[in-house]
């Protein structure tokens, strides 16, 4: 059976005056899968998740989600993507509860729908106890699972998750893990970024590995090691990114 | 795409007035300072108060719709929050036409209080559909400068220090206290450049007996004081996200 193509991208670049952040890219994304784009930081990544969600303008390429161009259609791509930025940027001085409804209503939840939808979010993401709490009050993890809520509040079909795990702790970062598990088998698509290749390689079903805005390979962790004789995703991408001589050559120092 | 549009326009007007707006600082800016400003004046300058009602209405209009307008848009962007509006299916003019609306709504409240005090308490017989015309697009016009005034610059410092300039210049050139028609020349000329101008003379011929057309003119001037600040306003904030 052909698998569903739900991110399609073709020569996506962006240039930020003589500086090629992404160098025409190309890479699919089937439904329902964990894509993971890894990379140094530096690589390309955040501007790549900016030009796919909208926040920012390719220079040249397009990319198709759902089928709409990037480049036209918009708006109406973001009505079907929920999208957790690297940092936590929901409203200080409102409510968890507050905060999911009002996200919810801009994407035109009705008021009465909005506050279900986040008040099941907020007991599945176990923070119902802190509900009527303000955001500011919360701990970086808790944070962290708020914003994934509210990209969540609006039943996205694919969402894009930047660095989701930085700047945690171990418990917290593992119970996201899980929750980004669970997604998943709920039959969301994610597309993540990470420079934390262990985490990648628990969690995603492919990768895109992206150095100085070019992609040099994409495929499951397996194959990616299989390929490069590597026993870890991390052992794989040193290889692949030439890294590896730079590593040794530090250790050796030693 | 324009009913979402307009949805989002709603949604974060009433989100700023519940987040920035209906808290101590706003409201004692909004409120306090114009009729402190007015009652200093009027204890040097004792007279009719009636003739200093439209000044106090005008001020309020000013820093109420002001107070917080000129620092939100630099404040989210700083905190991320304003791309996280952006992520929603909304495009940037109804994202800044959403923070305009927020702080017209609070302006209204703080107006509203004032004007409904003073034609109470000093038995003034306004002309109801003229007072609302002018306050209305005064509130739009202060709201968007102070939005227009806080994308041209990087920090939130640098939008409070930057609106105090044109907030100081009408205090004195638009009549508030001394009229425009008693200032020297080039003064006169300069003061037909602030839109606080328009809402003052606005304002004092709505609470007029021989009220005259030239509302409508005052008016008029403030739409256009209004595009004249939420285009390019616009055009600046889509730039940051290009």
């Amino acid at each position: 059976m052909d698998k569903e193509v739900v991110i399609q991208v073709s020569g996506l670049t962006k240039c930020y005056g003589e500086i090629v952040a992404v160098d025409h890219i190309n890479f699919e994304v089937n439904k329902g899968e964990v894509f993971g784009f890894l990379g140094p930081n530096g690589a390309g990544k955040t501007t790549t998740i900016r030009m796919l969600t909208g926040l920012s303008k390719p220079t040249e390429g397009d990319a198709l989600i759902l089928g709409l161009s990037i480049k036209t259609k918009i708006t109406e791509i973001k009505k079907h993507i929920g999208v957790v930025p690297e940092i936590s940027n929901l409203y200080d001085e409102l409510s968890a509860l507050d905060n999911l409804i009002f996200m919810a209503q801009l994407y035109g939840v009705p008021k009465g729908l909005a506050r279900k939808r986040a008040q099941e979010l907020l007991k599945a993401f176990r923070l119902f106890e802190r509900k009527d709490s303000l955001f500011r009050t919360f701990s970086r993890g808790m944070k962290r699972a708020l914003t994934i809520a509210a990209a969540l509040v609006h039943d996205p079909e694919i969402l894009f998750l930047d660095e989701p795990t930085v700047g945690l702790d171990v418990v917290a970062a593992r119970s996201l893990r899980n929750l980004i598990a669970n997604l998943r088998h709920q039959g969301k698509t994610i597309f993540l970024t990470t420079h934390y290749l262990e985490e990648a390689d628990l969690l995603c079903d492919r990768v895109a590995i992206l150095v100085k805005g070019r992609i040099l390979a994409i495929d499951k962790p397996l194959n990616l090691k299989a390929k490069t004789d590597k026993k870890s995703l991390e052992e794989a991408f040193m290889k692949i990114t030439g890294l590896e001589p730079e590593i040794l050559a530090i250790e050796k120092g030693k | 795409m324009w009913r979402d549009n307009l949805r989002g326009i709603f949604n974060i007007a009433l989100k700023d007035i519940k987040t920035y707006y209906l808290k101590p600082p706003a409201v004692s800016w909004g409120i306090v300072f114009p009729i402190t400003w007015i009652l200093a004046f009027y204890l040097r300058h004792p007279g009719d108060f009636k003739e200093l009602v439209p000044g106090m209405i005008g001020l309020t209009i000013l820093f109420s719709t002001t107070a917080a307008e000129a620092v939100v848009l630099n404040f989210e962007l700083r905190l991320g929050t304003l791309e996280r509006l952006l992520l929603a299916p909304i495009g940037v003019a109804a994202v800044l036409l959403g923070k305009v609306l927020g702080g017209v709504i609070f302006g209204l409240l703080m107006t509203t209080i004032i004007t409904t005090l003073s034609v109470i308490v000093l038995g003034l017989h306004p002309n109801i559909f003229y007072l609302i015309l002018i306050i209305l697009s005064s509130l739009f016009v202060f709201s968007s400068l102070g939005a227009f005034l806080c994308v041209i610059v990087k920090e939130v410092f640098e939008a409070q220090t930057l609106l105090n300039l044109p907030r100081f210049l009408m205090i004195f050139l638009s009549g508030v206290v001394y009229p425009v028609s008693k200032m020297p020349l080039v003064l006169r000329y300069f003061s037909y450049l602030l839109p606080l101008t328009y809402t003052i003379d606005g304002l004092r011929r709505s609470f007029s007996t021989d009220l005259n057309k030239m509302v409508l003119l005052d008016f008029i001037i403030l739409i256009i004081f209004f595009i004249l600040s939420v285009l390019p306003a616009i055009k600046l904030l889509s730039r940051k996200f290009e």
